[in-house]
């Protein structure tokens, strides 16, 4: 008992140098882009290594989550410091104007933002939403169709949210009623929806695409909040509103504790009168339009037109996302900044890096996949996630 | 058998939970035989045929064109024939016509090369189906494969042709199977799922490909640095083809690989202790762990044969036909989700996977630019006809779920006293 060797206090704990070393690995890239831009490659490297050092001690120590966080950080900070040096100077000025940047990362964030506030709506409802690509696919194309056969973007948001809710709606019967396999039901509607997308674009508008004069969801122009967010889509504030809305919902009302508690234990829930079914559709086709609405953004918010299979993976990464933000509403919302910074960053950096750029589009997936093994910080999803309930 | 109730497969467990996919897969796996699978893929046809109809094109004709773009017409075309004897010059009568000059021919040697990838990446998903296990990383462990294959068929180029092409074979399936493995791993140790883990590894396996063969990668051909493609493999590094033009997509050896691979897989389920123990770990990994089975080792195992199944596709495709990978290939290539179709329409059985990926491989080639007629149907339409039907093929394998469950249940009603004491004698 006695024998305890105490730490002075001045020390910092194991923890603290761990969370030190996740820094040092940030910093190591940092070095390399404006404003400091250091040129010599030996400064990334030494950074990076003393990170790595800062994450092992920590891991011999037990203090195994931000250790290999340290490590993960040293290696990724000497990776991209590596590669930013091997650039050449004036171009990395043009790519890291920050604010360019940081609007150019709100616009990636965006539909998947609101893809994954869909998407951990209806797991925490315990119903896996593997089709949360396909229903933003769908909400892409009806959004552009409705805008441009009622020749109004609210229209063609409506028409989104119905199309999304409608594929949702499939999942849910599929998930809830007949019980299905949700990830086999996921698919399926990941693959109609491309399938269906892509056979009615090209039967109404064939080769020559969506028209040029699609009617755009319009930006918020309030000059006094400056570059960044003086211009930005009315769906970027959406987005910021439906944040702290799913926030309220999920842990402030008697909805979200419904939801929730569907999620964690249907019996329990089933016993105090809470309707398993009835929660469960809601939280999945809410799940659908929010999807589809994301979707929209793409096509009539900011490219202004769709094409086949424009959303490309987007819907992963908000699953991605979902997982990665631990399937909370800021949880989710932070996932998606960081993933949409990749994405920006990586058509930022197309101009120095040439295709190398195209690795910061993976980056998602790998951290979601060190998130899901438990390195940095465990994630766990809703005890009932993905099994169907069966009612006594 | 204390509680026979609660054993039936599709009723709830006490928690209120529905029965879980290895159980309920365990249960489709016995019921319903041939019919079931045949009315589903009957049913997504027609779910396809009523949105043709509902765009104002005929589905009957449209169809007809699609089954004779398969080439699948061939087997109606019989007549007067002759077959060449290999390694002779001898030339015997046979029923078909084997001149690949001729449409019906060469469109059902095209249907067999899309067959052949499709039968391996079927397997991907049945064989960690039988293990409980539910991979749709088929589609990152085919394009490690493609990508490891295109890798050494391009370099290694003194190597003799036998050697070449085992090498280049070998560690295509051996990318596919650390692919595989991955997400065995994190399943065992960390108990990731393996669904998400394999979602991750398709879209790094797809970015990572896109990089390597992409402007300046590290593997972008010697020759046109504007074209984001790898080199050709060697001459050496090719199968050798059964028939037809070698540069024009000759059907090649790799079909009886994949049907190596359908004979493989049923081995080793049926008549290995390994086969034994994963079927073990896929019906109750509790019980498994109970009788002594480690069902760590198995996860890791059956996502690693699973793995090896998919990169072998990817290594024979390059090899077989494609002889080089561009980032465009990578990116529009979609044989390993649709394997996830082929193993649940197939039923995960051997049998099964082998005339599903005839089906599918019969529908993608028969909608493809080159076969389908255009005058009929317009090409670009039927592909995604291809991926409707097939996503209803995906749905229905679910409903079909409820019919079994419909069956149960007024089998029950019927005879009450019958089944119970059927169950009791059992």
């Amino acid at each position: 008992m006695n024998a305890v060797p105490t730490q002075p206090p001045w020390l910092p704990t194991t923890r603290q140098v761990a969370i030190g070393g996740i820094v040092l690995g940030l910093f190591a890239f940092w070095l390399t882009i404006p404003p400091v831009s250091a040129r010599s490659p030996w400064w990334p490297v030494l950074v990076g290594l003393c990170a790595i050092a800062a994450g092992i001690w920590a891991v011999t120590r037990d203090v195994r989550r931000p250790g290999w966080g340290a490590i993960a950080a040293g290696l990724v900070g000497i990776g991209l410091g590596l590669l930013s040096t091997r650039a050449n100077v004036s171009n990395l000025d043009q790519v890291v104007v920050w604010s360019a940047l940081l609007s150019s990362t709100l616009v990636w964030a965006t539909p998947l933002t609101f893809a994954a506030i869909g998407g951990m709506f209806s797991e925490r409802s315990g119903v896996v939403n593997i089709g949360l690509e396909g229903m933003m696919l769908s909400g892409a194309f009806f959004g552009a169709l409705g805008a441009d056969k009622f020749n109004s973007w609210v229209m063609g948001l409506v028409c989104a949210a119905v199309a999304g809710g409608g594929f949702a709606l499939v999942h849910a019967v599929m998930a809830i009623h007949l019980r299905a396999d949700q990830i086999v039901s996921g698919t399926a509607i990941n693959f109609l929806a491309l399938g269906l997308t892509g056979y009615f674009f090209i039967q109404i508008y064939g080769e020559n695409g969506t028209p040029g004069n699609l009617p755009r969801i319009p930006d918020v122009n309030i000059d006094a909040l400056g570059k960044v967010f003086g211009h930005l889509n009315l769906m970027i504030w959406l987005s910021f509103v439906l944040l702290i809305a799913a926030h309220i919902t999920l842990f402030k009302t008697p909805i979200g504790l419904r939801i929730r508690s569907v999620g964690e234990h249907p019996r329990a829930a089933d016993t105090v009168g809470i309707s398993v079914y009835a929660t469960r559709y809601a939280a999945v086709v809410l799940s659908g339009v929010l999807a589809a609405l994301g979707g929209a953004y793409l096509s009539i918010g900011y490219l202004g037109s769709f094409s086949e299979n424009m959303t490309y993976g987007k819907g992963f990464i908000a699953l991605a996302a979902v997982i990665f933000g631990n399937w909370r509403p800021f949880g989710a919302f932070g996932a998606a900044l960081l993933f949409g910074a990749s994405t920006a960053l990586s058509f930022r950096l197309a101009q120095p890096w040439g295709n190398a750029s195209v690795l910061f589009q993976a980056l998602p997936y790998v951290l979601t996949l060190i998130a899901v093994a438990g390195v940095i910080g465990r994630s766990v999803p809703p005890a009932a996630a993905g099994r169907p309930y069966v009612k006594q | 058998m204390s509680e026979p109730e609660s054993q039936a497969p599709l009723d709830a467990d006490p928690e209120g939970y529905a029965p879980s996919v290895a159980r309920r897969m365990a249960f489709y796996q016995r019921a319903g035989g041939i019919v079931t699978p045949i009315m589903t893929a009957v049913f997504a046809f027609l779910m396809g045929g009523i949105v043709v109809l509902s765009t104002g094109h005929n589905p009957w004709r449209t169809y007809k064109a699609i089954f004779e773009g398969s080439g699948l017409n061939w087997l109606f075309h019989v007549g007067n024939h002759s077959i060449q004897v290999p390694f002779t010059h001898t030339h015997i009568w046979f029923l078909w016509d084997t001149n690949t000059n001729h449409t019906a021919a060469y469109n059902l040697t095209q249907t067999l090369l899309t067959t052949t990838p499709l039968i391996l990446t079927g397997l991907a998903v049945a064989f960690a189906f039988r293990c409980g296990l539910f991979n749709i990383g088929g589609q990152g462990q085919y394009l490690m494969g493609t990508i490891v294959g295109v890798y050494i068929g391009s370099r290694f180029t003194d190597m003799g042709h036998l050697p070449h092409v085992l090498f280049a074979l070998t560690c295509a399936a051996l990318a596919g199977a650390l692919w595989g493995a991955i997400a065995g791993f994190l399943k065992a140790t960390v108990g990731a799922h393996e669904v998400i883990t394999t979602i991750m590894l398709n879209w790094i396996a797809y970015w990572g490909g896109s990089y390597l063969f992409g402007r300046d990668g590290p593997l972008q051909n010697h020759f046109n640095k504007a074209v984001p493609i790898s080199d050709d493999i060697a001459e050496n590094a090719h199968l050798p083809t059964l028939s037809g033009n070698p540069h024009l997509q000759a059907l090649h050896v790799g079909i009886f690989i994949a049907i190596g691979g359908l004979i493989a897989f049923y081995l080793i389920l049926n008549r290995t202790t390994l086969g034994y123990e994963v079927r073990a770990v896929g019906f109750n990994p509790e019980a498994a762990r109970y009788g002594g089975i480690s069902v760590a080792r198995n996860f890791i195992l059956a996502m690693a044969i699973s793995g090896l199944f998919a990169g072998l596709a990817g290594g024979i495709d390059i090899l077989g036909w494609q002889f080089r990978l561009g980032v465009l290939d990578v990116q529009v290539s979609n044989i390993g989700f649709i394997g996830i179709a082929v193993a649940l329409l197939g039923r995960n059985t051997a049998v099964g996977v082998g005339l599903a990926a005839l089906l599918f491989g019969a529908l993608l080639t028969g909608t493809s630019t080159r076969s389908l007629d255009p005058e009929v149907f317009p090409p670009q339409l039927a592909g995604n006809l291809a991926l409707m039907i097939q996503a209803l093929v995906l749905l229905f394998v679910g409903a079909d779920l409820l019919i079994l469950y419909i069956w149960q249940a007024r089998r029950k009603l019927r005879l009450p006293g019958a089944a119970r004491a059927a169950k009791g004698s059992a």
